[in-house]
């Protein structure tokens, strides 16, 4: 999802390129078609979409930490393996769009270095806690909810690989968003403490959510370019508008009521009109003033150096099993 | 603080229909044992297939892009390869 939030400005193109072949790519993109990662593309096609596929990738690891924070204390053994099983898939969404960026030149290695040197970003949504259990349904509703609004165009971009990923992701996505919403419906059926807990969740991550679609069309200048090489189909507020439009009317069903005295409902339009998002905590919080940013870092960190004995280990064996082979086909 | 790099493999599988294995994506691991049971956890979570081949990247030859037209568009213009191009009478019956 994320990659849109963040990838606010695209690359200026700095040498002048083949005019052809710019017309030729161009054309192909208009027409449809999918760009694969050895045709000829602009550097600054290239460029915008490894930033965008990369922080899309970190999004999905760091996005587990807030989730991973509760399987232990899971209310029952059914919403735990359901839990284990989405913040699982969110690795493997990580994984499916670090491979995507790597079709485009870079490395895993490098990439994963950019985040842990705290040089690359993720959406800002994941540096928010989760104090109760009702958070993690909130998060699946709406956290998840927002992510499949943005995704869903993603799966027409014109980067083959990219648009194949997440195909996946999509389709993997609708049960997370379903979980999250049944913990908060059983939530708010429940006692008055649940209730008032779902109440709570929902209030601290309704703004955030919509913070993720990034910042107002008026002041995102540079869209212009990923909108012509069709990495995006719809503008921020118009997706912002679309995830309003269709969440309203779920949290009313919850019995909940959204913490923004300005929403009401324009007839006319049949849209749901909505007050002014504080978007100086959204800059806050990207800047990495949020309240768990140093968190996450840390234990993205932590994870990643605890891990650095595995992978030697397992690089060891398999020069030592080359090796091995080698001596064997040797002596045949 | 750069790590050295992990091979990267292509992940095919075989749906449970008895399809061909069918390419799904790429993974990094340090040897095939390892690419395979990465390419369980990562691609078949759902049942999505019942057979797993990887192959390393770097042993795979790819058509080059620019050939595209030499290589691909002289089968345009061959309409005789196609059994539509034949005429049977319908009198004969399917064919
Ligand atoms: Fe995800
Ligand atoms: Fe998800």
């Amino acid at each position: 999802m994320y990659a849109q939030s963040l990838n606010q400005q695209v690359e200026g193109t700095t040498a002048p390129e083949d005019a052809e072949a710019a017309a030729r790519f161009q054309a192909r993109v208009d027409a449809e078609e999918r760009i694969e990662p050895n045709d000829w593309m602009p550097a600054a096609y290239r460029r915008t979409l490894v930033r965008q596929i990369s922080q899309h990738a970190h999004s999905e690891i760091v996005g587990m930490l807030p989730e991973g924070n509760w399987i232990t204390r899971a209310p029952s053994l059914r919403r735990k393996a359901a839990l284990i099983a989405k913040v699982q898939d969110e690795c493997g969404h990580g994984m499916y769009l670090y491979a995507a960026a790597e079709t485009l030149g870079v490395t895993r290695e490098q990439l994963v270095d950019e985040l842990l040197a705290g040089k690359a970003k993720y959406s800002s949504i994941f540096n928010y806690p989760t104090l109760t259990w009702a958070d993690i349904g909130a998060i699946g509703w709406l956290v998840d909810g927002a992510a499949i609004m943005n995704q869903i165009p993603l799966c027409r971009c014109s980067f083959g690989p990219y648009s194949r990923a997440m195909i996946r992701v999509c389709k993997e996505e609708s049960f997370h968003q379903r979980q999250g919403y049944e913990i908060m419906l059983t939530l708010a059926r429940g006692t008055a403490a649940q209730k008032v807990m779902a109440q709570d969740a929902l209030n601290r991550w309704w703004w955030p959510c919509l913070m993720m679609f990034g910042p107002p069309d008026a002041q995102s200048q540079h869209s212009d370019a990923s909108t012509r090489w069709k990495i995006k189909r719809f503008s921020n507020d118009a997706l912002r508008q679309k995830f309003v439009d269709a969440t309203v009317p779920q949290a009313h069903f919850l019995g909940l009521t959204l913490p923004d005295p300005a929403l009401r409902f324009n007839e006319a339009t049949s849209h749901w009109e909505f007050g002014e998002i504080d978007w100086t905590e959204f800059k806050q919080v990207l800047a990495g003033n949020g309240p768990c940013n140093r968190d996450r870092m840390a234990a993205r960190r932590a994870a990643h150096t605890s891990g650095d004995w595995v992978r030697e280990a397992a690089q060891a064996y398999a020069a030592k099993e080359r090796a091995r082979s080698a001596a064997a086909a040797g002596a045949a | 603080m750069s790590t050295p790099t992990t091979p990267l493999w292509e992940v095919f599988i075989r749906s449970r229909t008895g399809l061909a294995h069918k390419h799904v994506g790429s993974l990094h691991a340090a040897d095939a044992t390892l690419a395979v049971q990465a390419a369980r956890d990562l691609y078949t979570r759902r049942g999505e297939g019942n057979s797993v081949w990887v192959v390393p990247s770097s042993a795979i030859t790819a058509s080059d892009p620019n050939d595209k037209g030499m290589m691909f568009d002289p089968a345009d213009s061959k309409v005789y390869r196609h059994p539509t191009f034949y005429e049977v009478p319908d009198e004969v019956g399917h064919m």
